[in-house]
Formats: C-alpha cells, sequence, structure tokens
C-alpha cells in the first residue's frame, strides 16, 4: 500500500475546526506540557498547526509529528479554555489516526501495542485472565522478589515504574462471585446499568462493588450487564477508530438489551468516551442514532448520586481531603461540582482546594507508560500543590489518576501519612 | 535553513537544547494570532540570559540574519511572523520577577514574565500594576511592552508606556544598554524607554524591564448597561466623562458580540438588546459608590434599557472575562475572524460606530464591533473565510475605508496592536511621508544592517519572501 496522499489527508482532517482554531494562544496556559516546556509545539495551538501543516502536504506525517501528537497528555484543559469552541480532543484523535493508518501501510505495528489493543482491551475474558496473573503475582510475592531481585529490570522501565503503584487485586473468586443485580434499598426507583469498565473491573473492583452499593443506597436497583466490553476510549485516543467503533457497538448492543434507565460508569475517561459515541457513527445514520438514545442515558456516578436523595452516612470520617478532578469528567463531560458536592456531605470531611486541580496529573491514560518522564514531571508539580493543601486523602473520580496519585505519594516520599482514594470508596466508607 | 557553520555557532550559544530546526519546530513558530500571515523563520533560539542574547545578536549583525524577539505570540498586528526568515528569538526564558519594591513601587521582572502573573504577584503585595490586554493570562510583559499594549483600564490608568520605567535592552551590534530606572523624574537626555517601548522590536531586544506600580484599589464595582440602539450607548460614554467621573473601564459590545460571548460564557444577557455597555470603577469605597450611582443616573438619562450593578466582585469580575473572550469566541461564527484597533477621540465614538456599519454594509462584510469605548478604541471585528479570496478583497477594502474614516475623525490607525504587517501600508496616513523617514532613520541608526524584525512597521523592504501558502 501506498503512502497516505494529501487529498486522502485533508478529507479525514476537518478542515472547518481546524480553521476554527484562530490561533488566539487562550489555550497556553491551560496546557500542561506547554508549560512544562515553554514550547509551542507541544501546545494546543501548535499541534492544531502543525495538523494544519500536515492536512496541507506542508509538513509530511513522519516520527517527527508522530512524536508530537503523542506528547499531549490528551486532557481536553485547551477546550475549556478555548473561546472559539475548537473541539480539539477529535482533532487530536484524527491526528492519531493519521499518523497510525500510515505506520499500517508501511510497516507490521509494534508488538506490544498489537498486543494490548488488538488482542487483549477487547476481550473481556482476556482482561480478566490478565487481572488473574497480576493477582497470582502478588499473592505469590512475586511482585516483592521481583523488586528485590531486580527481575523487575526485564520489564520496560515505565510499566516497572506505574505497576508500583498498582494495590492488591481482588481475587478470581471474589470477582466470579459478584451478583449480577443487586436490589434497591426500599422500592426501586431507577435500574441502572453498571458500565464496569475493563480496567477499573479488574483492578478496581472493589470500587465499582462499592459504587453498586451506594446507588442501592440512593434507591436503585443496579444490573451488571453481561457482555459489555472495554469503552473504547483508550482504542480511540491512540488512533485506533476502527477498534473503538466495534467496542462501541458491542457496549450498544449489551445495554440496550439490558433495558435499564442509565447507564453508571465510574471513571472520567470511560464515561467522556461513552457520551461521545455519537460522534464516532458521522457516516452511518442507523448506529448514529442508536448511539444517540444510548448516549443520552450515561451519567457519571458523582453525576447521579448528586442528583438522586441525599446518601445517608453513619460514619464521621474525620480528614482533611483535596479533590483532584479527573481531566475527562471535568473538561470532557463538565462535571466538576457534583463529586465536591458529594465529599462535602459525608459527616467529618474538611475539602480543601489544591491549586490547579483541574489540571492533568500525567496519568492521561497510557501517557505516563508511553511518555514518562514528561508525565512524572507534571505529576512532581502537581504533588507540589497537593502538599500545600495539608489533605490526608487525595480523592480523584478515574482508575488512571487514581493509580498516578499513588504513584506521586510514592515519589514525594509520603507513603504512610497520604493516601489516594476513588471518590466511591470513600463515600462507602462513611455508610 | 541557517547555515552549517552559522547553526553550530548558534548552537555553541544558547545551547542544542534551544535551538530549534526541525521542520515540526520551525512551522509552530510560523505564525502568532494574526489571522492568514505565516512564513517560516530558520531556526527558533530560545536564550536564557542577557549575555546569549547579545552574542545571538552579534552573530546575526555580522551575518545578514533577521531576528524576531517573540513572548507568548499574541499579538494581532502580524508583529512576530519571520516574514523574511531569520531567527526566532523567543524569550519566555526571562521569565522572573527579580524583585518588587515597596519603596520606589517599582517591579524589575525579565520581559517573559506573563501579565498575569505580575498581576498576581504584585496584588499580593497589595501593589497594582494596571495594564490588563485582552490576552493577558498569555501575553507576556515584553511583548506587551514591544507593542505598547493597553486593555480594558486604559481609560483611568493609561497603557503600557505610561508604566515603563527602565529597560535593560541589547543593539544588533550587541552592545547591552541601559536606559530610565527606579526615577520618577529623569530628563537625562532623550527618553529612550519611550522609544523603545512600542517599537516592535525593529530597535533592539528587551532583556529586563522595570515598571511602575501603585498601590492596590480598595474596591471596585462592576455596572452593566443595555440599550435598544447604539447611539444611546455612546452618548452615556461621553456624558459621563463629561461629567468629570472616569471610571477604570468603559466596554461596549454590540448586539453580535453579545450573542457569541453569551454562548461562550453563559451570562444570560438579554439578547434581544442591540448594546451593552460594561463599566468598573475602582478606588476607595464611599466614592466608588457614589460614582456607580451617578453613572447609573446617566444611563438611564441617555436612555438605557436595564442598568445592572454586579451583586459580587465575582459576578463582576465574570463579565469582564466574558469581555475578554469576545475576540476568540467570535471567532465561531466564520473560520477567520480578522481584528482591527482603529481609535478616535471618545466624543466621536458614536460616529465611528455608525460609519463602521456604513462601511460593514457598502461591502457587504460582517463586521461586529466591541471595545474599548471609554478610550475610543474600538475593534471592528470581521468574520470570514481566509479560503475565499474574493471575500478577503472586500474585506481589505473595508478595512481600508475604516482607517481613512478614523483619520477623518481625528483618530489613528491602531491603537493598541501595533502596526507590524497589517498595517504597515497605512502608517503614512497617520504619521506621513516625513515622519515615515525620520522613523526610518532611527531605526538606522540602531540596526544599521536591518536585521531586527525586517518587514515590520514600514512598507515592504523588497526583501520580501514567500508567504506559506495554504
Amino acid at each position: 500500500m501506498s503512502k497516505t496522499t494529501s487529498q486522502e489527508l485533508l478529507s479525514k482532517f476537518n478542515m472547518d475546526e481546524i480553521m476554527n482554531c484562530m490561533h488566539c494562544g487562550f489555550c497556553l496556559p491551560a496546557c500542561p506540557t506547554y508549560r512544562e516546556t515553554g514550547l509551542e509545539s507541544h501546545s494546543p495551538r501548535g499541534r492544531i498547526a502543525l495538523m494544519k501543516g500536515v492536512a496541507t502536504s506542508q509538513l509530511s506525517v513522519d516520527p517527527e509529528f508522530e512524536k508530537n501528537m503523542y506528547a499531549c497528555l490528551g486532557c481536553r484543559a485547551c477546550e475549556t479554555a478555548c473561546p472559539a469552541g475548537v473541539p480539539y480532543g477529535s482533532l487530536v484523535e484524527t491526528a492519531r489516526e493519521v499518523v497510525e493508518d500510515n505506520k499500517k501501510s508501511e510497516a507490521t505495528p509494534p508488538f506490544l501495542r498489537q498486543l494490548v489493543f488488538d488482542k487483549v482491551f477487547p476481550y473481556p475474558e482476556r482482561m480478566q485472565a490478565l487481572g488473574t496473573a497480576l493477582w497470582a503475582a502478588q499473592s505469590a510475592g512475586l511482585q516483592t522478589m521481583a523488586n528485590k531481585t531486580g527481575l523487575i529490570n526485564i520489564l520496560p522501565r515505565e510499566l516497572a515504574e506505574m505497576q508500583q503503584a498498582v494495590d492488591k487485586i481482588a481475587s478470581p473468586r471474589e470477582r466470579k462471585q459478584r451478583e449480577k443485580v443487586m436490589k434497591a434499598e426500599g422500592k426501586a426507583a431507577l435500574k441502572i446499568g453498571m458500565f464496569t469498565g475493563c480496567i477499573m473491573d479488574v483492578m478496581f473492583f472493589e470500587t465499582n462493588q462499592a459504587t453498586a452499593r451506594l446507588l442501592t443506597k440512593a434507591g436503585c436497583e443496579v444490573v451488571f450487564v453481561e457482555n459489555q466490553v472495554c469503552c473504547g476510549a483508550l482504542h480511540a485516543h491512540a488512533g485506533e477508530k476502527e477498534g473503538a467503533v466495534e467496542l462501541a457497538k458491542r457496549n450498544m448492543e449489551a445495554f440496550e438489551r439490558a433495558g435499564v434507565d442509565f447507564v453508571v460508569n465510574n471513571a472520567g475517561g470511560c464515561g467522556a468516551a461513552l457520551k461521545e459515541y455519537h460522534h464516532w457513527f458521522h457516516d452511518d445514520p442507523e448506529w448514529k442514532e442508536r448511539a444517540m438514545a444510548f448516549v443520552s442515558k450515561v451519567r457519571d456516578a458523582n453525576e447521579l448520586l448528586a442528583e438522586l436523595p441525599p446518601l445517608t452516612f453513619s460514619k464521621p470520617l474525620n480528614v482533611r481531603v483535596t479533590y483532584q478532578d479527573s481531566c475527562h469528567l471535568a473538561h470532557g463531560q463538565g462535571v466538576r461540582n457534583q463529586p465536591r458536592q458529594l465529599l462535602r456531605s459525608i459527616p467529618g470531611v474538611e475539602l480543601i482546594e489544591m491549586t490547579g486541580a483541574d489540571s492533568c496529573c500525567g496519568s492521561a491514560g497510557i501517557y505516563n507508560i508511553t511518555n514518562f518522564d514528561m508525565s512524572m514531571q507534571i505529576l512532581d508539580g502537581k504533588m507540589e500543590h497537593v502538599k500545600e493543601t495539608k489533605a490526608r486523602v487525595i480523592v480523584t473520580s478515574n482508575p488512571g489518576c487514581l493509580l498516578q496519585m499513588k504513584k506521586g505519594i510514592m515519589r514525594a516520599g509520603l507513603e504512610g501519612q497520604m493516601e489516594a482514594v476513588h471518590i466511591m470508596d470513600l463515600l462507602a466508607r462513611a455508610l | 535553513m541557517l547555515d552549517t557553520e552559522i547553526r553550530k555557532k548558534l548552537s555553541a550559544i544558547v545551547g542544542e537544547k534551544y535551538l530549534l530546526d526541525t521542520p515540526n519546530e520551525l512551522y509552530a513558530y510560523s505564525y502568532d494570532a494574526t489571522p492568514i500571515h505565516q512564513a517560516m523563520p530558520d531556526a527558533v533560539a530560545m536564550p536564557g540570559s542577557v549575555e546569549e542574547v547579545s552574542a545571538v545578536l552579534r552573530l546575526a549583525n555580522v551575518h545578514g540574519i533577521p531576528i524576531i524577539p517573540r513572548g507568548s505570540g499574541t499579538n494581532l498586528a502580524g508583529g512576530t511572523i519571520p516574514v523574511e526568515g531569520g531567527i526566532v528569538m523567543n524569550m519566555n526564558r526571562f521569565n522572573r520577577i527579580y524583585e518588587i519594591d515597596k519603596q520606589n513601587l517599582t517591579a524589575t521582572l525579565g520581559p517573559g514574565v506573563v501579565t498575569a502573573d505580575l498581576h498576581q504577584a504584585v496584588e499580593a503585595e497589595g501593589l497594582f500594576y494596571p495594564p490588563d490586554p485582552g490576552s493577558m493570562r498569555i501575553s507576556t510583559v515584553g511583548g506587551n511592552m514591544a507593542q505598547c499594549a493597553g486593555g480594558m483600564r486604559g481609560l483611568k490608568y493609561g497603557v503600557t508606556k505610561d508604566y515603563i520605567l527602565g529597560l535593560e535592552y541589547v543593539l544588533p551590534s550587541g552592545e547591552v544598554l541601559r536606559c530610565g530606572g527606579k526615577n520618577m523624574k529623569d530628563v537625562a537626555g532623550y527618553d529612550m524607554t519611550r522609544l523603545m517601548v512600542g517599537s516592535e522590536g525593529t530597535l533592539g531586544v528587551i532583556t529586563e524591564i522595570t515598571v511602575k506600580l501603585l498601590p492596590l484599589p480598595e474596591t471596585k464595582r462592576t455596572l452593566v448597561a443595555y440599550y435598544t440602539n447604539l447611539v444611546d450607548a455612546a452618548k452615556t460614554v461621553e456624558t459621563v466623562i463629561a461629567s468629570k467621573i472616569i471610571p477604570a473601564t468603559i466596554e461596549f459590545l454590540d448586539q453580535s458580540t453579545m450573542k457569541v460571548v453569551d454562548d461562550f460564557a453563559k451570562l444570560g444577557l438579554p439578547l434581544e438588546m442591540k448594546s451593552m455597555l460594561l463599566i468598573e470603577q475602582d478606588g476607595p469605597e464611599e466614592l466608588v459608590v457614589r460614582d456607580m450611582e451617578r453613572i447609573a443616573e446617566i444611563a438611564r438619562q441617555q436612555g438605557a434599557a436595564e442598568v445592572k450593578l454586579a451583586q459580587t466582585a465575582e459576578e463582576g469580575a465574570k463579565l469582564l472575562a466574558a469581555r475578554r473572550s469576545a475576540l476568540a469566541a467570535l471567532s465561531r461564527l466564520r473560520p477567520t475572524t480578522i481584528l482591527e484597533d482603529a481609535t478616535v477621540p471618545r466624543s466621536r465614538l458614536a460616529e465611528m460606530v455608525e460609519e463602521v456599519e456604513r462601511i460593514a454594509e457598502k461591502y457587504q462584510v460582517q463586521i461586529c464591533t466591541f471595545g474599548h469605548a471609554g478610550d475610543g478604541n474600538l475593534h471592528p471585528t470581521c468574520m470570514t473565510d481566509e479560503r475565499d479570496k474574493e471575500e478577503i478583497h472586500r474585506v481589505e477594502q473595508a478595512f481600508e475605508e475604516i482607517f481613512h474614516a478614523a483619520i477623518r475623525l481625528g483618530g489613528t490607525i491602531t491603537g493598541e496592536h501595533g502596526v507590524g504587517m497589517a498595517k504597515r501600508n497605512y502608517l503614512d496616513l497617520k504619521v506621513g511621508a516625513g515622519g515615515i523617514e525620520l522613523m526610518k532613520r532611527i531605526k538606522a541608526a540602531f540596526d544599521p544592517n536591518n536585521i531586527m524584525n525586517p518587514g515590520k512597521m514600514f512598507a515592504s523592504s523588497g526583501r520580501r519572501r514567500v508567504v506559506v501558502k495554504r
């Protein structure tokens, strides 16, 4: 196959949206990578200019362009800052799609990338198997052994660094024993389909259970819908649009069959993707319509709990906390007040805002593995703001952020003095 | 591309990390916030000290390589487009505030400090740096100084030039000079400080700035007045000032601007109104309350349909922030947004607003108007599409006529954005052929080899590079 022609490139990029960026620069101070580097090429304005350069054949789709497109966290803080309403998130996804398509046409994809995107994420049972393997390794003390013996060095440094932050994973038996339906306390007012998420359900199984418990307390019947798969966000962010679309279809079918009032998730990143399914089917009117119906039912757990009758708590927590926004919850879904409101409703919780709470922590999906150094630079800056609050708990609303903040606590040498907790787990602790 | 030997020398001066010349990096410095204009530099250098700036300038001067000083690239007149190629000198590593002097009420800082960061730092000490251009959260003080940026507080507090007390600057020869300082009075020789302010990077490179500070006003209040036509708003401005009240800010928005701003900031503006004024006063509590009452009364007398006082400081701040987003928000309407800043004496404001409407009608182009009504500084903004050559031609004709109208009313072609590339062909309207000649001779005294930001301020110097084509 030959390289993508300029005509093909032009048709891929949404030129009207690219032109809508008037390069005013309002996005620069909102962009974590620009703040770290001071480089125009590491700013949203710069990246859109580079896309325009590629779309008009003034620049080529080469390794430098690829590096610049993947240096973006995809946090979308620039969308909040942009008065012109440029949908940067979808532009950068298209740019990555162009990069990946271009590579596919000339060489075989790297083994690890193919393994992850084609062979693991699309298959829940394989995610489960991966989880089981991790659980086994942890239980057998392999993690400690690996850490001690230097066995860990055979893993790429980035993976090795990040896996240190992974908590103990639920055993396969615990995961299998989960009830498929959890009854509402009192009369069920709503029927909720839990979107469990692929990573969430393996690495943060307990958080999903806590979320379901909170919802039942608030008068919902919770169904763990069968045959659901990964939301497709990681695929879409990484330019694997085809894979993302397939996953979206399977999820819509699964939740349509379940006949629920709302599709609830507790991962900001997944939620933002689920709420954008209708944008993934521009050329397919039938699926687009189904996607619009699906999207209208998607809620973040914070969003729904804030609307339902207030939860009754029985255990005051007496702790100072700070909240780290999930980028895709705050900038992607506009959910900012609800988690704060829920935190303030817990007896004994004192919420202290940190500077730049809605600025990315550097986790950004798999960014902390693909761009480890930049990610850690951003994280270290974030931890300085966390320290200023003197909080004992950093609360987050997304698994990636949670892992990253755990890593941040380790890097800042604050283990034992501070913990990172998913908001649903903290709420459940006070029940 | 730079010659290999020159590149090697440049890298030795600033360090390889701070020398950018790959295709993506060059492309990312081929534009600023000005629509349409674009041209590639040969390299981007990010010096970290005055010694490095001096060495880069010496090198460039010997080889006749253009130098384009740059802050955050938010200017709207094409001031930082490398139209003749050369080295973009990005000054954002000079981003430290060296001193806030509470006895002399000055601050000394690097030109790469972001304006809003300076605001924050001095306000934490109870002090005040008034210039607040629309881009203040992004733009640098060095860039503001080079363009003599204005802002929304110009009416009462003046503009950037009124706050620059002293500078350290480097000539193309590499010589490092100082002018002004912390003295409130200083008449030793020509006022080089004033000359450097607004020189648009055509004379030398600024490496340190000393600014004047004021005590932070005790309180401020914001008021909005809505009108069913344009003229009553203009009359309100004239009457307020004729009544010897000088508010800190009087901003004007027409209906189309109100619509887009409301869409972005969700303020719930009454969109059936034809125009609105946003008025802010600061100072001691009693004075502010008294002024605001009188201003509200004048607005009503002049025909305002509704006058509303912001209830809290946050509400006021939100209104002003929304106004700051007007330009970018307007860009939602069409792909290309061209903003100008023709300015007239404030007593001619109503006439100018009417002229703009007439001209837009005549050339069949879409122009929204907002701006600093208290300063007579309007921002007629044209929404167009740079891909439509025929329409762009009409837009150019319309703006040319707007410039002529401003001059006829005793105004100027640019109030606060600068000449740059966008208005270099119109400078003679304001300063005359003799004025241009004298300015060119001043430039030659500073920069005999014409390496400092060539192609700006004065009509083409002949060596024009092909503008990047779409």
